[in-house]
């Protein structure tokens, strides 16, 4: 009851500079507020009926307090537009080399994984001063993965993979809360990120054992639903290898024409549950569709599997 | 002059008839808008009474008044549905649009009487499957119906509060055609456009909107129900739809309909204001073409609703910056609403005391909107208490408040009645107060990062919901208040007259209550509106019967 505070926590880089941005905002916010507040009130006064002050010839239109009242917050508001969308966009791509975490969200609960094998369930926890890309999808409705204390948001969609990054910039534990209303339990589904000193974190992530990491379960994954049998080994099947795929354009064959598209999340996961919308030229149509088949989780660990499976051609 | 008030007095009025099926096969412009009044009136009172329990509930972290997480969804379910498409859409246009726009132009009906009559049952019967939701079962997707929760996921009354929500749809297109036709084809002779009153022009423009924009969101809420019931994979992923798209359909309405809600509220402002000024109206074509400006640029601002739901960065930087073009047309007006105090003979009577109400809290709540346009404050207080604290405050804070200001403005007239013009300013100062610590607060829980539709919440938020729950106690007592006092006031003696604010324009012209006809003899218009003097209104003081020009030739 007496924990009372009025200003969020400013945990990660980009608090302190959404922060900036509002108190500008909000100054101007109180000056056109108390502006109109005292326009009004002290023409409500000095004009009110009966006091003897001059009201001959009142104005009805003037062409220049026109143009200043459209001009003036014209150009606030495009100031804060830009300063907005600058932030925005800065924000969208993450900085390269972030740590990567996947999320699934579910009715009514958080499901987190780290690249490294561990997973948690409502907790988020993360080294302090390093980018984290968090690449989320859900399994049933819409949620939205928010974290106020690094004014981060976003939606996570079923269907389709949405991302989100930030760099932690103190340590702690902070609120994590669904934002989008999800049905019975929306306001339970609500857990804690805990931003902790790399030390730390390295020491935390090793605590569950010497699992395999989520590469290595896909890689599991991958040879359980017989994606092996045609994507390696065996050729009697004609099906795309998919070392070094990800992250290069793929030639698609669209009716006659061949068009580049870019083998990223996105891609990875539609040609797994619709196989036959994109076919790489040269190939046939041949593979089944795993939609209901396959959880969320199976194929993220799969697709995390391929893309490492990039990162080793790359090196090589 | 008092011969004539005589003979006023004895000539039949369009209350005259009591009888049920008067009311009920009435296509009298003027009862229907008192049939929607009283439709409206108890709608909000519902919709009033969820808002009450789900205030009760959250004055504490945990859930206690009610038990359970569902019965806390249904609620804010059922106060979005109705408070929106059963009070706010209706209000202002419905109720004083009905009743006011054909007197004001100087015509004897809308275009379509039946038609009215029609737009009216079609809300009743909206409404009534409303009503039958709410006591058997409720619905539990939030007034939003965001797919694929609403068509896959919920296991509560969607197909009906869908076929609600589609049905009342009509009533407001109807009900948008039927003025436009009559403000295009019924004008007074003399009544040229830039003569409207800006009453006119506002509902016109929200007219406008509600043509074009409802058939969309009838067509998404369709579709709903057809994935529904049918499977057909339209929003739902699984079944190969996409649940964003649903979104976009329905901020392509949802977006106009703040304005269907608003801007009407400018238009009875834009009445009150000059009159209890005593001079003609700062800018009235800027006034005026500010409404058609929001209008047009109302459709195109829909995306800023959706800036973290995974739509493309550009799209989010276009409606961002549209999202302040438009604010450009509301700060022409509350500019000049404020100008017209300027040398002005200012009475702070009752409706003026809700009019400037609405310009304070209606700029506080277009301010905050500025700042939900800014991409970077956006994906903060997205889906928190800082969008509920704003919308409120443009639609109980805006539309609301000139409601109430309308309402006392043109009781006079519908009723023949004054009322207690003490009660009368003590409800608008209640309201004012009531409202600002009822909301004020939730901005600081917004950015403090409390989400909405939260049915308990971490125990740090504790103190500002507490000051929110205390502050609509106080709202409460200032919304029943009027219902006590206006009602009591058809006890009183129609002794109002015809014009008791000495008022400009055409509705003024005619006797309180006006004839069934509204005119005994067609109005001829001779002058501009608003044609207040300030020096007059000070010479004549309070005796005067008219220091404004009359606008009707005899």
């Amino acid at each position: 009851m007496w924990n009372f505070p009025l200003f969020p926590d400013q945990a990660s880089i980009s608090a302190r500079q959404v922060d900036a941005l509002y108190f500008f905002e909000l100054c101007m916010a109180a000056f056109f507020t108390i502006l109109i507040f005292i326009l009004i009130v002290s023409f409500a006064v000095r004009y009110r009926r009966g006091t003897q002050v001059d009201r001959s010839h009142p104005p009805v239109v003037s062409r220049w307090m026109e143009v200043i009242w459209i001009g003036v917050p014209l150009f606030l508001g495009l100031t804060m537009f830009t300063w907005g969308a600058i932030l925005y966009v800065r924000d969208y791509e993450p900085p390269p080399g972030a740590l990567e975490v996947y999320v699934v969200g579910k009715q009514w609960m958080w499901y987190v994984q780290h690249a490294e094998g561990r997973a948690e369930i409502n907790e988020l926890h993360v080294p302090l001063g390093q980018a984290i890309k968090l690449t989320m999808t859900s399994q049933d409705v819409i949620h939205s993965f928010y974290i106020p204390a690094f004014r981060v948001k976003q939606d996570v969609v079923p269907g389709r993979y949405t991302s989100l990054w930030f760099a932690p910039m103190k340590v702690g534990r902070y609120h994590l809360f669904c934002a989008e209303y999800c049905g019975t339990n929306h306001s339970g589904m609500v857990g804690w990120v805990s931003v902790m000193e790399p030390v730390e974190f390295q020491q935390w992530l090793s605590q569950a054992g010497t699992g395999p990491s989520v590469a290595e379960q896909g890689e599991r994954l991958f040879v359980q639903y017989h994606c092996a049998g045609c994507h390696q080994g065996s050729q009697i099947v004609h099906a795309p290898r998919l070392e070094g795929v990800y992250g290069r354009p793929v030639p698609i064959q669209q009716g006659n024409e061949v068009h580049f598209t870019l083998a990223d999340e996105r891609y990875l996961r539609d040609s797994v549950l619709e196989p036959k919308r994109e076919v790489v030229a040269g190939y046939q149509p041949l593979m089944p569709s795993f939609k209901d088949q396959i959880s969320e989780q199976d194929l993220l660990k799969i697709i995390a599997y391929i893309k490492s499976i990039g990162a080793k051609e790359a090196t090589r | 002059m008092s011969a004539v008030a005589v003979e006023f007095q004895e000539r039949e009025d369009y209350l005259q008839e009591y009888t049920l099926k008067s009311w009920l096969l009435t296509t009298d412009h003027k009862r229907i808008g008192l049939l929607y009044m009283a439709t409206i009136t108890l709608f909000f009172f519902i919709g009033g009474a969820t808002a009450t329990v789900m205030r009760l509930e959250l004055m504490t972290p945990q859930g206690d008044v009610l038990y359970s997480p569902d019965a806390y969804n249904r609620l804010f379910t059922m106060h979005g549905v109705v408070m929106i498409f059963f009070f706010l859409v209706p209000s202002i246009p419905a109720v004083l649009g009905n009743f006011l726009i054909p007197i004001m132009i100087g015509a004897r009906d809308l275009a379509f009487p039946i038609l009215n009559l029609l737009s009216w049952y079609i809300l009743m019967i909206g409404g009534a499957i409303a009503l039958w939701i709410l006591i058997f079962g409720g619905i539990d997707t939030g007034w939003t119906f965001y797919t694929p929760f609403s068509t896959m996921f919920s296991n509560t009354m969607v197909v009906p509060a869908a076929a609600a929500v589609f049905i009342t749809g009509f009533s407001s297109i109807l009900t948008g055609l039927n003025f436009i036709v009559t403000i295009h084809t019924m004008r007074a002779p003399g009544m040229t456009w830039f003569r409207l009153p800006l009453f006119v022009w506002a509902i016109y423009a929200t007219s406008l909107i509600q043509v074009l924009a409802t058939p969309v969101v009838a067509i998404a809420i369709a579709l709903v129900a057809v994935e529904r019931v049918l499977r057909v994979g339209v929003f739902d992923p699984a079944l190969g739809g996409d649940p964003i798209l649903f979104q976009h359909l329905f901020w392509f309405y949802s977006h106009p309909v703040v304005y269907i809600m608003v801007l009407p509220g400018m238009g009875v402002v834009a009445e009150i204001v000059p009159c209890f000024s005593r001079r003609p109206i700062f800018g009235y074509r800027f006034i005026a073409f500010s409404s058609i400006a929001i209008a047009v640029l109302g459709f195109l601002v829909w995306g800023h609703h959706m800036f973290v739901s995974g739509q493309s960065m550009y799209a989010g930087m276009i409606f961002s910056m549209l999202s302040y073009l438009i604010a450009i047309p509301s700060a022409i007006k509350v500019f000049n609403w404020t100008a017209t105090l300027y040398k002005g003979s200012v009475r702070l009577d009752t409706p003026m005391l809700y009019a400037l109400g609405f310009i304070g809290l209606f700029t506080l709540g277009g301010l905050t909107g500025l700042m939900l346009a800014s991409l970077a404050i956006d994906v903060h207080v997205h889906d928190t208490y800082f969008v509920v604290a704003h919308f409120h405050y443009i639609m109980v804070g805006g539309a609301v408040m000139a409601y109430l200001g309308g309402i006392h403005f043109w009781w006079p007239k519908m009723s023949g009645r004054m009322y207690n013009e003490l009660l009368g300013k003590l409800s608008a100062l209640i309201v004012f107060i009531g409202f600002n610590l009822t909301f004020f607060p939730q901005f600081v829980l917004g950015y403090l990062g409390m989400p909405r539709r939260y049915y308990e919440y971490p125990p740090e938020f504790q103190v500002l919901n507490v000051m929110s729950t205390a502050g609509a106690s106080i709202l409460a007592v200032g919304y029943v208040l009027p219902l006590v006092y206006l009602l009591l006031s058809l006890r009183n003696p129609p002794d109002a007259g015809p014009n008791p604010w000495r008022a400009t324009g055409l509705e003024w012209q005619t006797t309180s209550p006006p004839p069934v006809h509204n005119f005994d003899e067609p109005p001829v218009v001779m002058e501009d509106p608003y044609a207040y003097s300030p020096e007059a209104a000070e010479a004549l003081d309070d005796n005067g019967t008219g220091d404004g020009g009359s606008t009707l030739r005899r």
